[in-house]
Protein backbone atom coordinates (compact mmCIF):
# COMPACT_ATOMS: atom_id res chain seq x y z
CA UNK A 1 0.00 0.00 0.00
CA UNK A 2 1.40 3.45 -0.58
CA UNK A 3 0.56 6.48 1.88
CA UNK A 4 -2.66 7.52 0.40
CA UNK A 5 -4.26 4.35 0.42
CA UNK A 6 -2.37 3.69 3.62
CA UNK A 7 -4.36 6.91 5.07
CA UNK A 8 -7.51 6.11 3.18
CA UNK A 9 -7.79 2.36 4.18
CA UNK A 10 -6.27 2.35 7.27
CA UNK A 11 -5.55 5.84 9.29
CA UNK A 12 -8.63 7.84 8.26
CA UNK A 13 -10.72 4.87 9.30
CA UNK A 14 -8.53 4.05 12.59
CA UNK A 15 -9.31 8.07 13.52
CA UNK A 16 -12.69 7.67 12.79
CA UNK A 17 -13.73 4.88 14.90
CA UNK A 18 -11.54 6.40 17.79
CA UNK A 19 -13.43 9.76 17.15
CA UNK A 20 -16.81 7.66 17.77
CA UNK A 21 -15.88 5.69 21.05
CA UNK A 22 -16.86 8.82 23.50
CA UNK A 23 -20.61 8.64 21.68
CA UNK A 24 -20.79 4.96 21.64
CA UNK A 25 -19.69 5.25 25.43
CA UNK A 26 -22.58 7.74 26.03
CA UNK A 27 -25.23 5.84 24.10
CA UNK A 28 -24.11 2.44 25.68
CA UNK A 29 -23.96 4.27 29.06
CA UNK A 30 -27.86 6.13 28.62
CA UNK A 31 -29.15 2.49 27.84
CA UNK A 32 -27.49 0.44 30.18
CA UNK A 33 -25.89 -1.49 27.39
CA UNK A 34 -22.76 -3.70 28.14
CA UNK A 35 -23.10 -2.95 31.98
CA UNK A 36 -21.64 0.79 31.22
CA UNK A 37 -23.49 3.77 33.01
CA UNK A 38 -23.41 7.35 33.53
CA UNK A 39 -24.04 7.57 36.68
CA UNK A 40 -26.80 8.98 38.81
CA UNK A 41 -27.00 12.15 36.20
CA UNK A 42 -26.68 10.82 33.11
CA UNK A 43 -27.68 14.43 31.68
CA UNK A 44 -24.78 16.00 33.23
CA UNK A 45 -22.34 12.79 32.31
CA UNK A 46 -23.31 13.51 28.49
CA UNK A 47 -23.07 17.22 28.66
CA UNK A 48 -19.33 17.15 29.97
CA UNK A 49 -18.26 14.25 28.07
CA UNK A 50 -19.73 15.93 24.87
CA UNK A 51 -17.87 19.66 25.54
CA UNK A 52 -14.74 18.50 26.91
CA UNK A 53 -14.47 15.93 23.48
CA UNK A 54 -15.05 18.45 21.40
CA UNK A 55 -11.92 20.90 22.92
CA UNK A 56 -9.97 17.73 23.02
CA UNK A 57 -10.58 17.51 19.24
CA UNK A 58 -10.07 21.17 18.88
CA UNK A 59 -6.99 21.15 20.74
CA UNK A 60 -5.65 17.81 18.44
CA UNK A 61 -6.91 19.69 15.02
CA UNK A 62 -4.65 22.46 16.44
CA UNK A 63 -2.04 19.98 17.15
CA UNK A 64 -1.60 18.88 13.47
CA UNK A 65 0.55 22.35 12.19
CA UNK A 66 3.69 21.95 14.60
CA UNK A 67 3.72 18.02 14.48
CA UNK A 68 3.71 19.12 10.71
CA UNK A 69 6.47 21.09 10.92
CA UNK A 70 8.74 19.77 14.07
CA UNK A 71 8.02 16.01 12.80
CA UNK A 72 8.18 16.38 8.91
CA UNK A 73 4.85 14.28 9.08
CA UNK A 74 3.17 16.23 6.49
CA UNK A 75 0.95 13.37 5.66
CA UNK A 76 -0.67 14.31 8.71
CA UNK A 77 -2.69 17.39 7.34
CA UNK A 78 -5.04 14.39 5.64
CA UNK A 79 -6.68 13.67 9.00
CA UNK A 80 -6.90 17.45 9.65
CA UNK A 81 -10.13 18.17 8.49
CA UNK A 82 -11.96 14.93 9.87
CA UNK A 83 -10.48 15.62 13.11
CA UNK A 84 -12.10 19.51 13.29
CA UNK A 85 -15.37 18.17 11.97
CA UNK A 86 -15.79 15.30 15.08
CA UNK A 87 -14.90 18.95 17.12
CA UNK A 88 -17.72 20.42 15.91
CA UNK A 89 -20.10 17.66 15.80
CA UNK A 90 -19.26 17.21 19.82
CA UNK A 91 -20.22 20.75 20.15
CA UNK A 92 -23.41 20.48 18.57
CA UNK A 93 -23.55 17.51 20.73
CA UNK A 94 -23.06 19.21 23.70
CA UNK A 95 -25.41 21.95 23.03
CA UNK A 96 -28.07 20.06 21.98
CA UNK A 97 -27.78 18.23 25.22
CA UNK A 98 -27.95 21.55 26.90
CA UNK A 99 -30.78 22.81 25.23
CA UNK A 100 -32.86 19.34 25.07
CA UNK A 101 -31.63 17.14 27.77
CA UNK A 102 -30.74 19.98 30.22
CA UNK A 103 -33.24 22.34 29.38
CA UNK A 104 -36.38 20.71 27.72
CA UNK A 105 -36.21 22.43 24.98
CA UNK A 106 -37.59 25.71 27.04
CA UNK A 107 -36.32 28.10 24.30
CA UNK A 108 -37.11 31.36 26.74
CA UNK A 109 -34.76 29.95 29.57
CA UNK A 110 -32.03 29.07 27.14
CA UNK A 111 -32.24 32.76 25.60
CA UNK A 112 -32.44 34.18 29.12
CA UNK A 113 -29.31 31.82 29.81
CA UNK A 114 -27.25 32.67 26.91
CA UNK A 115 -27.63 36.52 27.64
CA UNK A 116 -27.34 36.72 31.34
CA UNK A 117 -25.22 33.48 31.36
CA UNK A 118 -21.16 35.16 30.45
CA UNK A 119 -19.67 31.73 30.02
CA UNK A 120 -22.97 30.16 28.31
CA UNK A 121 -22.63 33.37 25.95
CA UNK A 122 -19.24 32.74 24.95
CA UNK A 123 -19.93 29.27 24.32
CA UNK A 124 -22.36 30.23 22.15
CA UNK A 125 -19.96 32.21 20.25
CA UNK A 126 -17.34 29.58 19.96
CA UNK A 127 -20.42 27.57 18.18
CA UNK A 128 -21.89 30.13 15.85
CA UNK A 129 -18.02 30.56 14.68
CA UNK A 130 -18.00 26.70 14.38
CA UNK A 131 -20.70 26.12 12.00
CA UNK A 132 -19.12 27.77 9.37
CA UNK A 133 -16.34 26.37 9.28
CA UNK A 134 -17.87 22.75 8.93
CA UNK A 135 -19.89 24.07 6.26
CA UNK A 136 -17.11 25.25 4.26
CA UNK A 137 -14.79 22.44 4.99
CA UNK A 138 -15.37 20.43 1.59
CA UNK A 139 -13.41 20.67 -1.23
CA UNK A 140 -15.92 22.44 -3.29
CA UNK A 141 -15.66 25.44 -0.59
CA UNK A 142 -12.29 25.53 -0.60
CA UNK A 143 -12.07 26.23 -3.93
CA UNK A 144 -15.22 28.37 -4.41
CA UNK A 145 -13.77 30.70 -1.37
CA UNK A 146 -10.46 30.74 -2.74
CA UNK A 147 -8.06 32.42 -0.52
CA UNK A 148 -10.93 33.52 1.86
CA UNK A 149 -11.47 29.96 2.67
CA UNK A 150 -7.94 30.33 4.89
CA UNK A 151 -8.94 33.72 5.84
CA UNK A 152 -12.38 32.13 7.43
CA UNK A 153 -10.50 29.20 8.89
CA UNK A 154 -8.39 31.15 11.05
CA UNK A 155 -11.61 31.25 12.88
CA UNK A 156 -10.41 27.88 14.24
CA UNK A 157 -7.84 30.44 17.08
CA UNK A 158 -10.92 32.61 18.59
CA UNK A 159 -12.99 29.42 18.83
CA UNK A 160 -10.60 27.43 20.79
CA UNK A 161 -9.96 30.26 22.87
CA UNK A 162 -13.54 30.75 23.41
CA UNK A 163 -14.44 27.23 23.88
CA UNK A 164 -11.32 26.78 26.91
CA UNK A 165 -12.80 29.87 28.53
CA UNK A 166 -16.25 28.46 28.54
CA UNK A 167 -15.32 25.59 30.26
CA UNK A 168 -12.68 27.24 32.95
CA UNK A 169 -15.79 29.79 33.89
CA UNK A 170 -18.11 27.26 34.90
CA UNK A 171 -15.97 25.09 37.02
CA UNK A 172 -17.14 25.68 40.32
CA UNK A 173 -13.57 26.04 42.23
CA UNK A 174 -10.76 23.29 40.81
CA UNK A 175 -9.64 24.70 38.06
CA UNK A 176 -6.66 22.13 37.34
CA UNK A 177 -8.72 20.08 34.18
CA UNK A 178 -9.34 23.72 32.58
CA UNK A 179 -5.67 24.82 33.05
CA UNK A 180 -4.72 22.02 31.44
CA UNK A 181 -6.47 22.48 28.39
CA UNK A 182 -5.40 26.24 28.96
CA UNK A 183 -1.76 25.45 28.84
CA UNK A 184 -1.71 23.04 25.82
CA UNK A 185 -3.78 25.85 23.48
CA UNK A 186 -1.24 28.79 24.95
CA UNK A 187 1.56 26.13 23.65
CA UNK A 188 -0.14 25.37 20.16
CA UNK A 189 -0.89 29.19 20.19
CA UNK A 190 2.50 30.22 21.21
CA UNK A 191 4.37 27.87 18.60
CA UNK A 192 2.28 30.05 15.94
CA UNK A 193 3.19 32.89 17.09
CA UNK A 194 6.93 32.22 17.32
CA UNK A 195 6.83 30.67 13.33
CA UNK A 196 4.59 33.92 12.21
CA UNK A 197 7.91 36.17 14.14
CA UNK A 198 10.72 34.37 12.42
CA UNK A 199 9.41 34.51 9.75
CA UNK A 200 8.39 38.12 9.49
CA UNK A 201 12.27 39.07 10.82
CA UNK A 202 13.02 36.08 7.80
CA UNK A 203 11.41 38.43 5.26
CA UNK A 204 12.61 41.53 6.96
CA UNK A 205 16.04 40.27 6.65
CA UNK A 206 15.44 39.29 2.62
CA UNK A 207 15.63 35.65 2.75
CA UNK A 208 12.85 33.53 1.84
CA UNK A 209 9.87 33.34 4.31
CA UNK A 210 8.68 29.98 5.91
CA UNK A 211 5.77 29.19 4.96
CA UNK A 212 2.44 30.45 6.92
CA UNK A 213 2.05 28.22 10.00
CA UNK B 1 0.29 -3.19 41.85
CA UNK B 2 -3.24 -3.33 41.55
CA UNK B 3 -5.41 -3.47 44.37
CA UNK B 4 -7.89 -5.83 45.04
CA UNK B 5 -11.49 -4.38 44.06
CA UNK B 6 -13.56 -4.29 46.77
CA UNK B 7 -16.29 -1.67 45.41
CA UNK B 8 -19.51 -2.65 46.25
CA UNK B 9 -21.59 -3.17 42.67
CA UNK B 10 -25.06 -1.82 42.04
CA UNK B 11 -26.24 -5.27 41.74
CA UNK B 12 -24.83 -6.27 45.26
CA UNK B 13 -26.86 -3.55 46.79
CA UNK B 14 -30.27 -4.83 48.97
CA UNK B 15 -32.93 -3.18 47.77
CA UNK B 16 -34.23 -1.09 51.08
CA UNK B 17 -37.30 -3.71 51.21
CA UNK B 18 -35.44 -6.98 51.52
CA UNK B 19 -33.00 -4.97 54.05
CA UNK B 20 -35.69 -3.96 56.40
CA UNK B 21 -37.17 -7.22 56.25
CA UNK B 22 -34.49 -8.69 57.08
CA UNK B 23 -33.28 -6.49 60.16
CA UNK B 24 -37.54 -7.19 61.64
CA UNK B 25 -36.52 -10.60 60.96
CA UNK B 26 -33.61 -10.40 62.90
CA UNK B 27 -35.01 -8.43 65.66
CA UNK B 28 -37.80 -11.16 65.99
CA UNK B 29 -35.37 -13.64 65.94
CA UNK B 30 -33.36 -11.94 68.98
CA UNK B 31 -36.80 -11.91 71.00
CA UNK B 32 -38.03 -15.16 71.12
CA UNK B 33 -34.60 -16.18 71.86
CA UNK B 34 -34.57 -14.16 74.60
CA UNK B 35 -38.21 -15.72 75.75
CA UNK B 36 -36.69 -19.29 75.90
CA UNK B 37 -34.72 -18.89 78.99
CA UNK B 38 -31.05 -19.50 79.53
CA UNK B 39 -30.23 -21.47 76.31
CA UNK B 40 -31.86 -18.49 74.86
CA UNK B 41 -29.63 -16.06 76.57
CA UNK B 42 -26.49 -18.06 75.87
CA UNK B 43 -27.44 -17.08 71.79
CA UNK B 44 -28.60 -13.87 72.54
CA UNK B 45 -25.22 -13.46 74.40
CA UNK B 46 -23.37 -14.97 71.21
CA UNK B 47 -25.34 -12.63 68.88
CA UNK B 48 -24.76 -9.35 71.02
CA UNK B 49 -21.14 -10.63 70.85
CA UNK B 50 -21.21 -9.06 67.40
CA UNK B 51 -21.71 -5.48 68.65
CA UNK B 52 -22.41 -3.90 65.41
CA UNK B 53 -25.99 -6.06 64.58
CA UNK B 54 -26.96 -4.15 67.91
CA UNK B 55 -25.17 -1.43 66.69
CA UNK B 56 -26.94 -1.69 63.14
CA UNK B 57 -30.17 -2.07 64.64
CA UNK B 58 -30.31 1.55 65.88
CA UNK B 59 -29.78 3.11 62.72
CA UNK B 60 -33.38 1.11 61.64
CA UNK B 61 -35.41 3.85 63.22
CA UNK B 62 -38.42 5.16 63.35
CA UNK B 63 -39.44 7.51 60.42
CA UNK B 64 -40.96 10.96 61.80
CA UNK B 65 -43.53 11.29 59.72
CA UNK B 66 -44.48 14.80 60.35
CA UNK B 67 -41.38 15.72 59.22
CA UNK B 68 -40.66 13.88 56.05
CA UNK B 69 -42.06 14.68 52.46
CA UNK B 70 -44.21 11.68 50.95
CA UNK B 71 -41.93 11.65 47.81
CA UNK B 72 -39.85 8.13 47.11
CA UNK B 73 -36.23 8.52 48.02
CA UNK B 74 -33.59 8.28 45.84
CA UNK B 75 -31.87 4.81 45.31
CA UNK B 76 -29.55 3.81 47.85
CA UNK B 77 -26.96 3.78 44.91
CA UNK B 78 -27.55 7.21 44.20
CA UNK B 79 -27.57 8.75 46.76
CA UNK B 80 -24.38 7.26 47.67
CA UNK B 81 -21.95 7.44 44.60
CA UNK B 82 -23.28 10.95 43.50
CA UNK B 83 -21.48 13.00 45.99
CA UNK B 84 -20.17 16.66 46.64
CA UNK B 85 -17.33 16.13 49.26
CA UNK B 86 -14.27 17.77 47.87
CA UNK B 87 -12.05 16.32 50.58
CA UNK B 88 -12.30 13.16 48.81
CA UNK B 89 -12.00 14.66 45.05
CA UNK B 90 -13.77 17.01 43.42
CA UNK B 91 -15.96 14.79 41.06
CA UNK B 92 -19.60 13.47 42.06
CA UNK B 93 -17.60 9.92 41.60
CA UNK B 94 -14.22 10.56 43.84
CA UNK B 95 -15.96 10.36 47.60
CA UNK B 96 -17.22 6.65 46.92
CA UNK B 97 -14.02 5.98 45.60
CA UNK B 98 -11.95 7.58 47.92
CA UNK B 99 -13.31 7.13 51.39
CA UNK B 100 -13.55 3.61 51.16
CA UNK B 101 -10.83 3.62 53.67
CA UNK B 102 -11.36 6.59 55.92
CA UNK B 103 -11.53 5.66 59.52
CA UNK B 104 -13.83 7.18 61.49
CA UNK B 105 -13.40 5.32 64.75
CA UNK B 106 -12.66 7.14 67.19
CA UNK B 107 -13.55 10.21 66.57
CA UNK B 108 -13.80 12.85 69.06
CA UNK B 109 -16.11 16.24 68.71
CA UNK B 110 -14.30 19.44 70.17
CA UNK B 111 -17.33 21.23 71.92
CA UNK B 112 -16.09 24.99 72.42
CA UNK B 113 -16.89 29.02 72.45
CA UNK B 114 -19.50 30.03 74.16
CA UNK B 115 -20.90 27.24 76.14
CA UNK B 116 -20.68 26.01 80.18
CA UNK B 117 -20.05 22.23 78.79
CA UNK B 118 -16.63 22.37 76.98
CA UNK B 119 -14.36 19.69 76.17
CA UNK B 120 -13.83 16.96 73.92
CA UNK B 121 -16.32 14.28 73.27
CA UNK B 122 -16.12 10.91 72.01
CA UNK B 123 -19.04 10.20 69.15
CA UNK B 124 -20.54 6.76 71.69
CA UNK B 125 -20.72 10.51 74.20
CA UNK B 126 -22.30 12.43 71.53
CA UNK B 127 -24.36 9.52 70.55
CA UNK B 128 -25.72 7.84 73.48
CA UNK B 129 -28.30 10.10 74.94
CA UNK B 130 -30.03 10.66 71.46
CA UNK B 131 -32.94 8.91 69.95
CA UNK B 132 -32.26 8.35 66.64
CA UNK B 133 -35.07 9.39 63.87
CA UNK B 134 -35.60 8.71 60.46
CA UNK B 135 -36.43 11.56 57.95
CA UNK B 136 -36.98 11.66 54.04
CA UNK B 137 -36.01 15.18 53.31
CA UNK B 138 -35.32 17.11 49.77
CA UNK B 139 -31.85 18.09 49.03
CA UNK B 140 -31.02 20.47 47.22
CA UNK B 141 -27.76 21.41 45.28
CA UNK B 142 -26.94 25.02 44.17
CA UNK B 143 -25.51 23.28 41.05
CA UNK B 144 -29.41 22.89 40.52
CA UNK B 145 -29.86 19.30 40.93
CA UNK B 146 -31.90 17.76 43.54
CA UNK B 147 -32.22 14.44 45.60
CA UNK B 148 -34.86 12.99 48.26
CA UNK B 149 -32.89 11.24 50.48
CA UNK B 150 -34.23 9.15 53.85
CA UNK B 151 -31.72 10.57 56.58
CA UNK B 152 -31.19 8.52 60.19
CA UNK B 153 -30.37 11.29 62.96
CA UNK B 154 -31.19 13.37 65.41
CA UNK B 155 -32.05 17.29 66.07
CA UNK B 156 -29.26 19.36 66.18
CA UNK B 157 -31.04 21.20 69.17
CA UNK B 158 -31.21 18.52 71.36
CA UNK B 159 -27.29 18.31 71.36
CA UNK B 160 -26.91 22.08 71.54
CA UNK B 161 -28.56 21.69 74.53
CA UNK B 162 -26.50 19.61 76.29
CA UNK B 163 -23.77 21.97 76.13
CA UNK B 164 -25.43 25.13 77.65
CA UNK B 165 -24.42 27.74 75.20
CA UNK B 166 -24.31 31.36 77.05
CA UNK B 167 -26.37 34.58 75.97
CA UNK B 168 -23.11 35.58 73.83
CA UNK B 169 -23.58 32.29 71.61
CA UNK B 170 -25.44 34.27 68.35
CA UNK B 171 -23.98 31.56 65.88
CA UNK B 172 -22.45 27.92 65.54
CA UNK B 173 -19.39 26.60 63.68
CA UNK B 174 -18.67 23.70 62.63
CA UNK B 175 -15.48 22.46 61.20
CA UNK B 176 -14.48 19.05 58.92
CA UNK B 177 -11.68 17.17 59.88
CA UNK B 178 -8.61 18.22 58.53
CA UNK B 179 -6.50 15.03 57.33
CA UNK B 180 -4.02 15.51 54.71
CA UNK B 181 -2.98 11.36 54.81
CA UNK B 182 -6.82 10.50 54.55
CA UNK B 183 -8.36 13.17 52.52
CA UNK B 184 -6.42 13.14 49.66
CA UNK B 185 -8.67 16.39 48.04
CA UNK B 186 -6.99 18.17 51.17
CA UNK B 187 -3.73 18.37 49.24
CA UNK B 188 -4.81 20.76 46.78
CA UNK B 189 -5.87 24.16 47.96
CA UNK B 190 -9.21 23.56 45.99
CA UNK B 191 -10.91 25.42 49.16
CA UNK B 192 -9.68 26.91 52.28
CA UNK B 193 -9.20 23.86 54.55
CA UNK B 194 -10.36 22.48 56.72
CA UNK B 195 -14.08 23.27 55.41
CA UNK B 196 -16.06 25.53 57.67
CA UNK B 197 -19.76 26.11 57.89
CA UNK B 198 -22.23 27.90 60.27
CA UNK B 199 -25.68 28.66 61.35
CA UNK B 200 -27.30 31.08 63.05
CA UNK B 201 -27.97 30.55 66.27
CA UNK B 202 -32.48 29.88 65.90
CA UNK B 203 -31.45 28.08 62.91
CA UNK B 204 -29.26 25.45 64.02
CA UNK B 205 -32.46 25.01 67.17
CA UNK B 206 -34.76 24.91 65.15
CA UNK B 207 -36.85 21.26 64.84
CA UNK B 208 -36.26 20.72 60.87
CA UNK B 209 -31.97 20.83 61.56
CA UNK B 210 -30.59 17.36 62.16
CA UNK B 211 -27.68 15.70 62.83
CA UNK B 212 -27.26 12.86 60.16
CA UNK B 213 -25.81 9.70 61.43
CA UNK B 214 -26.87 6.91 59.08
CA UNK B 215 -29.12 7.22 55.59
CA UNK B 216 -31.65 4.03 54.50
CA UNK B 217 -31.79 2.51 57.53
CA UNK B 218 -28.10 1.99 58.01
CA UNK B 219 -24.73 3.72 59.33
CA UNK B 220 -23.95 6.44 56.94
CA UNK B 221 -21.34 5.75 54.18
CA UNK B 222 -17.65 7.29 54.47
CA UNK B 223 -18.42 9.50 51.28
CA UNK B 224 -22.08 10.92 52.93
CA UNK B 225 -20.07 12.89 55.57
CA UNK B 226 -19.35 9.70 58.47
CA UNK B 227 -19.58 9.62 61.18
CA UNK B 228 -21.26 12.85 61.78
CA UNK B 229 -22.77 15.86 59.06
CA UNK B 230 -25.43 18.19 59.25
CA UNK B 231 -28.42 18.75 57.46
CA UNK B 232 -30.64 21.80 56.34
CA UNK B 233 -32.90 20.67 54.13
CA UNK B 234 -34.01 24.36 53.22
CA UNK B 235 -30.80 25.61 52.36
CA UNK B 236 -28.50 24.43 49.46
CA UNK B 237 -26.42 21.54 50.21
CA UNK B 238 -22.80 23.00 50.81
CA UNK B 239 -23.99 24.56 54.05
CA UNK B 240 -24.66 20.22 55.05
CA UNK B 241 -21.05 20.11 56.44
CA UNK B 242 -19.72 16.51 56.62
CA UNK B 243 -17.53 14.81 59.41
CA UNK B 244 -18.07 17.08 62.12
CA UNK B 245 -15.09 17.63 64.35
CA UNK B 246 -15.40 20.46 65.83
CA UNK B 247 -18.19 22.71 67.20
CA UNK B 248 -17.95 26.12 68.51
CA UNK B 249 -20.42 28.29 69.79
CA UNK B 250 -19.51 31.89 68.41
CA UNK B 251 -20.62 35.85 68.78
CA UNK B 252 -19.68 36.54 65.10
CA UNK B 253 -20.85 35.14 61.77
CA UNK B 254 -18.66 32.45 61.11
CA UNK B 255 -16.78 32.67 57.28
CA UNK B 256 -18.40 29.45 55.79
CA UNK B 257 -15.67 27.76 53.42
CA UNK B 258 -17.59 28.84 50.02
CA UNK B 259 -17.93 32.06 51.25
CA UNK B 260 -14.27 32.38 51.29
CA UNK B 261 -14.13 31.17 48.15
CA UNK B 262 -15.82 33.25 46.26
CA UNK B 263 -18.24 35.58 48.15
CA UNK B 264 -20.27 36.86 45.42
CA UNK B 265 -21.76 33.60 44.64
CA UNK B 266 -21.91 32.06 47.70
CA UNK B 267 -23.42 33.83 50.91
CA UNK B 268 -23.68 32.77 54.82
CA UNK B 269 -27.56 32.30 54.98
CA UNK B 270 -27.29 29.61 51.65
CA UNK B 271 -31.00 29.89 51.58
CA UNK B 272 -32.74 28.13 48.54
CA UNK B 273 -34.25 30.51 46.51
CA UNK B 274 -35.65 30.26 43.05
CA UNK B 275 -36.04 33.99 42.69
CA UNK B 276 -32.32 34.81 43.50
CA UNK B 277 -29.82 33.25 40.70
CA UNK B 278 -26.18 32.09 40.91
CA UNK B 279 -24.22 34.67 39.34
CA UNK B 280 -23.22 31.92 36.84
CA UNK B 281 -26.52 29.83 36.61
CA UNK B 282 -30.27 30.17 37.12
CA UNK B 283 -31.81 28.48 40.54
CA UNK B 284 -35.61 28.90 39.13
CA UNK B 285 -35.35 25.27 38.23
CA UNK B 286 -33.84 22.19 39.25
CA UNK B 287 -33.09 18.38 37.87
CA UNK B 288 -34.26 15.71 39.98
CA UNK B 289 -31.34 13.12 39.69
CA UNK B 290 -32.72 9.85 39.17
CA UNK B 291 -35.27 11.00 36.47
CA UNK B 292 -35.21 9.44 32.98
CA UNK B 293 -33.15 11.07 30.29
CA UNK B 294 -35.82 13.01 29.44
CA UNK B 295 -37.59 14.13 32.41
CA UNK B 296 -38.38 17.60 32.80
CA UNK B 297 -36.83 19.69 35.29
CA UNK B 298 -39.02 20.90 37.97
CA UNK B 299 -39.35 24.24 39.73
CA UNK B 300 -37.50 24.77 42.75
CA UNK B 301 -39.44 25.69 45.66
CA UNK B 302 -39.14 28.42 48.36
CA UNK B 303 -36.86 27.31 50.93
CA UNK B 304 -36.64 23.84 49.29
CA UNK B 305 -40.64 23.47 49.89
CA UNK B 306 -40.18 24.23 53.63
CA UNK B 307 -41.20 27.80 53.51
CA UNK B 308 -43.99 27.30 56.03
CA UNK B 309 -41.57 25.89 59.20
CA UNK B 310 -38.55 28.77 58.21
CA UNK B 311 -39.43 31.57 56.82
CA UNK B 312 -40.30 33.38 59.98
CA UNK B 313 -36.03 33.09 60.75
CA UNK B 314 -36.31 35.85 57.72
CA UNK B 315 -39.18 37.44 58.18
CA UNK B 316 -37.93 41.45 57.33
CA UNK B 317 -34.70 40.51 56.07
CA UNK B 318 -33.75 41.00 52.15
CA UNK B 319 -33.11 37.99 50.63
CA UNK B 320 -31.20 39.14 47.49
CA UNK B 321 -28.48 40.54 49.85
CA UNK B 322 -28.74 37.90 52.32
CA UNK B 323 -27.88 35.38 49.67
Amino acid sequence: MNITQRYRWLYKPAVFIIALLPLARLVAGAFGIAGISLGADPVNEILHECGKTALQLLLITLAVRPLVRLGRLHNLLRLRRMLGLFAAFYALLHFVTYAWLDQNLDFQAILADILKRPYITIGMAALLMLVPLAVTSTNGWMRRLGRRWQKLHYLIYPIAILGVWHFWWQVKADIREPLAYAAILAALLGYRVVVKARSVSATARGRSADPAP
Amino acid sequence: MKRPDNRIRPSEITPPEVYFDRRQMMALGLASLAAGGIAGRRALAAEAGNASTILAARYKAARNTKLSIASTPNTYEAITTYNNFYEFGTDKSDPSQNAREFRTTPWNVEIGGECEVKGSFTLEDILKPVTFEERVYRLRCVEAWSMVIPWVGFPLADLIKRFKPTSKAKHVEFTTLLDRQQMPGQRYRVLDWPYVEGLRMDEAMHPLTFMVVGVYGRILPNQNGAPLRLVTPWKYGFKNIKSIVRIRFVEKQPLNSWQVAAPNEYGYYANVNPKVDHPRWSQATERRIGGSLFAQRSATEMFNGYAEQVASLYAGMDLTRNF
